[in-house]
């Protein structure tokens, strides 16, 4: 039995991994070599520049904009998004105190739900006319209400046009997560809660002291991916704003930066070197948001 | 719980309800206007549905072509990961051999690394294959970066299998091909169909990747011709058939959406918290 296992495996293996070496890794690797060079795509051979790019780089005002920009982003997005998120679920569950939840939480969960479905360039169109001065949404809306004073150019007015960024991005992550903490609520065992409430436990108390423990592994999780989304940004912005990278670069991030050093630029070593930059701030962030959690986790028996 | 507190709660998550519901319900209304009606005022009714921007939008905006070419492309890597990718996690998973360590954790280390590290070598490699602005270039690079978690999710799935029916399958003669395809693959189907919706939102909702691989605008993805399509149109002004193309291009992921809601929304929170 079992004869020509090997003849399978090779069979089987061979051309995926030959797909993710040649697309994949190898770029990859690739990358980490060219950072340390100055190749703009034209010379057969690149020169060796040590990590001359990388100091350029703190002398960039363009990725220092950048940088600043998704630091902000990272900042904001994650937090706003978790309180929405848990807040909503909170009052979607009952904060776990009740096994149905409210009424109409099916409905509610599948609204909310829909725009993690649309993709970043939709959700950059869309959110371009929502914004327009003239005609759009938002300035239509608040002239509706009577609030004319605060229409205003969102994403030409460098105070308003990367909070404009972040709230897309706000917008479209809620519901995600909102059923993600849903779910782990629901999962939280009715006699807690019942002990909880006997005790004489407030609806508050009961999602601070409760609650929010048991969903803390969520929460986690949601903090990385979230993290990653505020790293990024490039194709909310590069379709949104003017510029692209908005006014006074108030919208310039990373990704953008690299794209248009290496596909604008030529600059192909020093694009490599933003990339590389990147990947050790989002491993870094990964690692202190996995770490942060950590010792704090509750175990349920 | 007061009946007062119900009240509020409802009024609380309604109005978030509305918040996600009015941009698009503004985008479909806007898209059967004529531009003069979108900039009298972005709340009165069209006088009459202009269904003519939708025509205007597939036809002469090329929505329809975009629309085309992101089913062939994604289509393709979509049969193509699902394939490599099951065949790949169920080998690590279910055979003992040196080295399955190492290549299982060599693939889903990818899942680490932020795409925009490799933007650039990435480029050069495609187009010294010669595959820039080709479906099966495309279709090759979107089915290998969408492989590590593939394989991530499915190894763990096919671990979970009992292997009683494959032994028994063995025993009656069959070939380790005829057992992945006609015995494993059956059982991890419930897996299959999760990382399956996975991977095609995720592929469907590229952009990126063909930005930077896919330059000839015959070729254009949905998502790339959209984008494309809007900084074109702010010069030619045509905001209602720009409107309808963004609608047409919603459509397909909402009508999935409604018809298998709550297998999408278990799929994609259980690949997160994997």
């Amino acid at each position: 039995m079992r004869h020509g296992k090997y003849r399978f495996l090779i069979g089987a293996l061979a051309p995926p991994l030959l797909l993710y070496g040649v697309f994949v890794v190898s770029p990859y690797a690739q990358a980490f070599h060219l950072a340390l060079t100055d190749w703009n795509g034209l010379s057969a051979e690149a020169g060796f520049v040590g990590l001359a790019n990388f100091a350029e780089l703190w002398g960039d005002p363009l990725f220092l904009a950048a940088l600043r920009n998704n630091g902000l982003l990272l900042l904001a997005v994650p937090l706003a998004t978790i309180a929405l998120a848990l807040f909503f679920a909170a009052c979607l569950t009952g904060g776990g105190a009740r096994r149905k939840g409210v009424r109409g939480s099916g409905l509610y969960r599948v609204v909310y739900f829909f725009p993690q479905l649309l993709s970043v360039a939709i959700l950059g169109v869309l959110f371009q006319f929502v914004y327009t001065p003239g005609d759009g949404l938002l300035n239509g809306l608040l002239g509706a209400v009577g609030l004319d004073a605060l229409q205003r150019s969102w994403l030409a007015d460098p105070a308003t046009a990367l909070p404009a960024v972040a709230a897309v991005m706000v917008w479209s992550a809620v519901g995600f997560y909102v059923v993600l903490f849903t779910a782990a609520m629901d999962s939280i065992p009715a006699d807690v809660v019942e002990a909880a409430t006997l005790d004489g436990a407030g609806r508050f108390t009961l999602f601070r002291r409760i609650t929010l423990p048991l969903v803390r592994d969520s929460v986690q999780v949601a903090y990385v991916y979230l993290g990653i989304l505020a790293l990024d940004g490039f194709a909310l912005v590069q379709i949104m704003t003017v510029g692209p990278g908005g006014p006074d670069n108030a919208t310039e991030v990373m990704g953008l930066t690299l794209y248009r050093a290496a596909f604008t630029y030529g600059e192909f070593g020093y694009a490599a070197a933003m990339g590389v930059t990147l990947f050790f701030i989002t491993l870094t962030l990964t690692a202190l948001a996995l770490r942060a959690t950590r010792s704090e986790r509750v175990e349920l028996a | 719980m007061t009946r007062l507190s119900n009240g509020a709660l409802h009024l609380v998550l309604a109005a978030w309800a509305a918040l996600v519901t009015l941009p698009l319900a503004w985008a479909v209304l806007s898209s059967l206007k004529t531009d003069a009606e979108i900039f009298d005022s972005p709340w009165t009714l069209p006088s009459t549905p202009h269904w003519e921007n939708w025509a205007r939008a597939w036809n002469e905006a090329s929505i329809g072509r975009y629309l085309l070419n992101t089913v062939i492309v994604v289509g393709g890597a979509l049969a193509l990961v699902m394939l490599l990718g099951a065949l790949c996690a169920y080998c690590l998973a279910r055979y003992e051999f040196p080295g399955n360590r190492l290549v299982y954790y060599a693939l889903v280390a990818g899942m680490l690394f932020p795409v925009f590290l490799a933007l650039v070598p990435l480029f050069f490699v495609v187009d010294q294959l010669g595959m820039l602005g080709t479906y099966h270039g495309l279709i090759l690079v979107y089915a290998a970066y969408a492989l590590p978690f593939t394989v991530f999710f499915l190894h763990a799935f096919f671990r979970s299998l009992p292997s009683a029916t494959a032994e028994a399958a063995f025993l009656d003669g069959c070939s380790h091909t005829g057992v992945f395809f006609r015995v494993m693959l059956p059982m991890a189907r419930p897996g299959m169909v999760s990382v399956g919706i996975f991977n095609f939102l995720g592929l469907w909702n590229q952009y990126l990747l063909p930005l930077v691989l896919n330059p000839d605008p015959d070729r254009y993805v949905l998502a790339q011709g959209l984008a494309a399509l809007a900084v074109s149109q702010g010069y030619r002004s045509d905001f209602s058939g720009l409107f309808a193309g963004l609608i047409i291009a919603i459509l397909p992921v909402l009508l999935a959406y409604l018809l298998f809601q709550r297998q999408i929304r278990a799929g994609l929170t259980a690949g997160a918290v994997r």
